[in-house]
């Protein structure tokens, strides 16, 4: 495997036809699939639009098929347009796809037995975290104050001053 | 509530512990969705100048077989091939070629010019046989066993190491095992 | 030769972070005053050396030095000259190499500015400074050497990658590691605090202006990466939530915590052990970021050089930094006693739910980018985690907090009026829900949740301008002493409502474009028109031009609004001779309401093209939002309170006198 030292800049380009490891991009003078074109019927082209943002660009890095110029990814348009316009429904297309190149592809991963943490873990951590707050601050009243040494004259007639300032000097930090 | 003061950092081994073993693993490696299927319905025509086309009937026949998917334009395919060619005179498994997404006229020259190791040869112009095998890019060779089934997937270039460590056993291991 | 210089340079800063590690926090602990007077010149030095190493590494790449094999890696003598600076940058080497510069650079800094501290402190502070960069530093010697030379200097070099040579790209890593090298100044003030034992107010207010810059650098280039992806990237996406841009949010959610946190210690003298942790994890965050882009373990446009080598590496040191600071802060977090009590209402309470939501935010987005890694090393499965779960995770986050952000301000210390609080918000309310009821009307397309967005962040702006107001009790007395009471504010003030309301602008921008994009994608032919929103383009001609290093198809498009023309775009897809990758220049009409954005794709080889075109409503309000958070925090920044500091603690001065005499 090459070493990505010719990619080895910031921005590794979407406009790239997905390099992996594997090959470079065909030539332009290969035959190419149908260049992918809305379909006719709006509302299909709509459903076609919403699978195609959720359906990973296995060549590229982190991209949905939407996003992507690499051949792959228009080649899975265009399926899942024929698709759509064979009268799939959106389960049927997607799941044509997944059939062939397993959950990877989904950009919103299943939520199944292997994913629970994943997708339970952000209420998990808010509830853990609030309910870790909710504790202290129960701790925190229970503290007995200590009975405050009364002041003298001079500490009282500073006390009012003070109190007399923070009104107008309150403010954030 | 002393403890909760170590959360933090138990946590935090335990996450440099998953990206220590995190280092060792290939992210861009996908398994295939394919394993244990039997393959897929296909039927394509031979590459140019080439008479033996590849369909489904020819994989699931009884043998053990491998198939190889490779183009013209693909320069790993070239690193790789001396490999196909030692598979095709040892004779002891048949290896079959889908050319993926190439030209006619450059299969047919790089076949020509480089050798062809194939016993058949598919070409899929337009990809989407390889989508249906799942394919992601080039090269890739599929393990078929006896029943037509697609029993192991390598992504990328062919090496010795791999053909002989892992491949040529499991295919001897599937011609052992009968109908 | 100047390479060698180089090299031997970052030789010397090694020795001298040694020193700077070891002297100074050794002789604050035993009270040995030379000792701790080494922070300062030993920091000098360091940044000296580290900045000659860096303008070593310049001038190779300037005078095109393809001896030096990052020079010839990364350059090439046919590119423009500001490039080839910033080429310095645009690599792994060089990249490590800015790191430590700004490391040290903030050292010198805190060495030079730092006056007001405690020396004992101060040279703590500088000590573990010193700590980092010998880990740096060491990583840079041994694998990551940007002055290696070779034996055979190709005629030319290798890196002419086009989409580099474009500014806001070449600008956007200084930015961003200003931000994750800042941060380390409030690890460094914590950890100090934490070997003395002490959080007190005092270093609440010393840490904030380090943390403040640090904060206002990382949102600026989080945004210019952002701004850089629309007008670059061929489809108008600005945020994608891969790995590497996660990498680079998560230090900013856990900043934005940090300094909020880092008030109410200063003001009420509690929170101090969430303020210490905030301060560890957003820089740990910022150094498990550096991980992720260079260790090859999560696949991403973004990411160096894959060497799980180096990502051994960078593994060790975080381990022993981040998890050694946890250690401590595990051993002296629980000595940490806090002051001030609140109740739950009160603007302590709705800071505590700000660092709350915050930390749970960038939790689930460490969750979602790393669980493909857990997965695959726990069970060998291999999921992918997209967009989908990060917007539906995240967002239902985010609400309450922005909805908190109006009303947090206006309640006071110890016990806040939620109920007055709510009150005093009723006009925003109004305004919220005018907004709503508008965008509603008006509106035919995009989810029910567009116009709640768009509620969320009117209030948010409102909120924000009402506080200010009634602190200046505008509209209630008389203007000029309004007037007086604007000048007599804190700047702080001003720079918090600045901020707010860019956060506010960044909502309504984000909804906009996320709910209201209008797409238009066809196959046109040079004569034919299509529409797209109020815009009818027609399509005049397409033919192949010339650039400096490309040859580029253009198609020319002559926009009208009924019937009346506008404006001629000219979008442009790029070869570049030298790659076999082309770039999408879009062209992009840019309007307060929204964009324009049209794409020219490839021919069908039947005369016509692949067209794009976009509306794309209010989307550059999420950059002039973050611009006008940024200018908020740098009015912050520039309150006279933070410059003139706290006044040192009299007995640390006392001690050392004593000391020394």
């Amino acid at each position: 495997m090459t070493r990505a030292r010719a990619l080895k800049s910031l921005m590794i380009a979407f406009a790239v036809f997905g390099f992996l490891c594997l090959a470079p991009g065909a030539p332009t003078s290969v035959a190419q699939s149908t260049i992918d074109v809305p379909l006719e019927d709006v509302t299909k082209e709509h459903r076609a639009k919403a699978l195609f943002k959720i359906l990973r660009c296995l060549v590229c890095q982190n991209q949905s098929i939407d996003d992507s110029n690499a051949d792959l990814a228009r080649d899975l348009r265009v399926l899942v347009r024929q698709r759509i316009a064979a009268g799939d429904s959106d389960e049927q297309a997607v799941g044509y796809i997944v059939d062939r190149y397993g959950d990877w592809v989904l950009l919103e991963p299943p939520f199944k037995r292997a994913t629970l943490i994943l997708w339970l873990g952000p209420l998990a951590i808010l509830i853990l975290a609030v309910g870790g707050i909710a504790l202290r601050f129960r701790r925190r009243t229970v503290e007995v104050p200590v009975a405050p040494v009364p002041l003298d004259a001079d500490e009282s007639r500073r006390l009012a001053e003070l109190l007399d300032d923070t009104d107008t000097k309150d403010g954030p930090g | 509530m002393r403890l909760g003061y170590a959360i933090p950092v138990v946590v935090f081994f335990a996450l440099a512990v998953a990206l220590y073993v995190g280092l060792g693993l290939k992210p861009r490696d996908i398994p295939s969705a394919l394993i244990d299927k039997p393959v897929p319905t296909f039927d394509l025509a031979a590459v140019k100048g080439r008479d033996m086309g590849l369909k489904t009937a020819d994989l699931n026949n009884g043998e053990v077989a491998l198939v190889n998917v490779f183009a013209s334009w693909c320069g790993p395919c070239r690193v790789e091939h001396p490999l196909w060619m030692d598979v095709q005179a040892a004779g002891k498994v048949p290896l079959h070629g889908i050319n993926y997404k190439d030209d006619p006229d450059n299969a047919a020259k790089w076949l020509d010019r480089f050798g062809d190791p194939y016993t058949r040869t598919g070409a899929d112009r337009n990809g989407r046989v390889g989508i249906d095998w799942g394919v992601y890019g080039v090269p890739e060779t599929f393990v078929i066993d006896r029943q037509g089934r697609i029993r192991y997937k390598h992504v990328g270039v062919m090496t010795r190491d791999i053909l002989d460590g892992r491949i040529l056993p499991l295919v001897r291991q599937l011609q052992e095992q009968k109908q | 030769m100047i390479a060698e210089v180089g090299h031997f340079a970052l030789v010397l800063a090694l020795v001298l972070a040694i020193v700077q590690s070891t002297l100074p926090i050794i002789g604050a602990h035993r009270n040995i005053a030379p000792w701790i007077a080494v922070a300062r010149p030993a920091a000098f030095g360091q940044f000296t050396f580290i900045a000659i190493a860096f303008a070593a590494l310049t001038y190779a790449f300037i005078v095109s030095d393809f001896s030096v094999a990052t020079v010839a890696r990364n350059s090439h003598s046919a590119k423009p000259l500001i490039y080839k600076i910033s080429g310095v940058w645009g690599n792994h080497e060089g990249s490590m190499l800015l790191w430590i510069l700004i490391l040290s650079l903030f050292g010198a800094a805190v060495a030079l500015f730092g006056n007001n501290l405690p020396p004992r402190l101060r040279a703590r502070v500088l000590s573990v400074q010193g700590m980092i960069g010998i880990g740096f530093l060491l990583f840079v010697l041994l694998t990551s050497n940007p002055f290696e030379r070779l034996a055979n200097p190709p005629v030319d070099g290798n890196g002419l990658n086009p989409l580099l040579q474009d500014f806001g790209l070449a600008v956007h890593p200084p930015f961003l590691y200003l931000g994750y090298v800042g941060f380390s100044m409030a690890f460094s003030f914590a950890i100090a605090a934490l070997l003395e034992g002490r959080v007190d107010p005092a270093w609440a207010r010393w840490v904030r202006p380090w943390t403040l810059a640090a904060w206002c650098f990382l949102t600026v280039g989080i945004a210019l990466g952002s701004w850089w992806a629309y007008y670059e990237l061929g489809w108008g996406g600005w945020w994608f939530w891969d790995p590497v841009e996660n990498a680079s949010f998560m230090p900013w959610l856990l900043g934005t915590a940090l300094l909020h946190s880092a008030i109410v210690v200063e003001k009420r003298d509690t929170l101090k052990a969430w303020t210490i942790l905030l301060a560890i994890l957003t820089f740990s965050l910022s150094l498990l970021g550096t991980f992720i882009v260079r260790s090859g373990v999560l696949t991403s446009v973004h990411a160096f050089a894959t060497d799980p080598e180096r990502g051994v590496f960078i593994l060790a040191f975080l381990a022993f930094t981040v998890g050694g600071s946890l250690l401590l802060f595990a051993w002296r977090g629980p000595s940490l006693k806090g002051g001030g009590l609140f109740a739950p209402v009160s603007r302590e309470g709705a800071l505590v739910l700000n660092n709350l939501l915050l930390t749970t935010a960038c939790a689930t987005v460490l969750l979602g980018t790393l669980y493909p890694l857990f997965l695959d090393a726990l069970t060998g499965e291999k999921v992918s985690v997209g967009p989908p779960f990060f917007n539906s995770t995240f967002v239902p986050l985010m609400v309450p907090l922005l909805v908190a952000v109006a009303i947090g301000p206006m309640m006071a210390w110890k016990r806040g009026d939620l109920a007055g609080a709510i009150g005093r918000m009723k006009f925003g309310f109004f305004a919220a829900a005018a907004i709503a009821f508008v965008t509603w009307y008006q509106t035919t397309d995009g989810p029910v949740l567009a116009v709640f967005g768009m509620a969320v962040g009117v209030w948010l702006v409102a909120g924000s301008i009402i506080e200010w107001a009634g602190r200046i009790k505008l509209f209630s007395i008389n203007p000029a002493d309004s007037w007086r009471r604007l000048r007599g504010l804190p700047r702080a003030a001003h720079g918090m409502a600045l901020a707010h309301i860019g956060v506010g602008l960044v909502v309504m921008g984000i909804t906009g474009v996320q709910s209201w994009t209008v797409e238009n994608a066809r196959v046109m032919r040079p004569g034919e028109t299509i529409s797209i929103g109020n815009y009818d383009l027609t399509f005049k001609n397409a033919g192949t031009i010339q650039g400096p290093n490309y040859s580029a198809l253009r198609g020319i498009f002559d926009v009208s609004i009924d019937g009346d023309h506008v404006t001629t775009m000219a979008p442009e897809t790029r070869s570049y001779p030298t790659s076999t990758m082309t770039t999408t220049e879009a062209a992009i009409r840019p309007t307060i309401v929204g964009d324009l954005y049209a794409v020219i794709g490839e021919p069908d080889g039947k005369g016509g093209y692949a067209t794009r075109f976009y509306v794309k409503p209010l989307v550059h309000w999420i950059w002039f939002g973050a611009f006008v958070m940024v200018i908020g925090g740098l009015i912050s920044l520039s309150d006279r309170r933070h410059r003139v500091g706290a006044p040192a603690r009299r007995t640390a001065n006392k001690t050392l006198a004593e000391a020394s005499a």
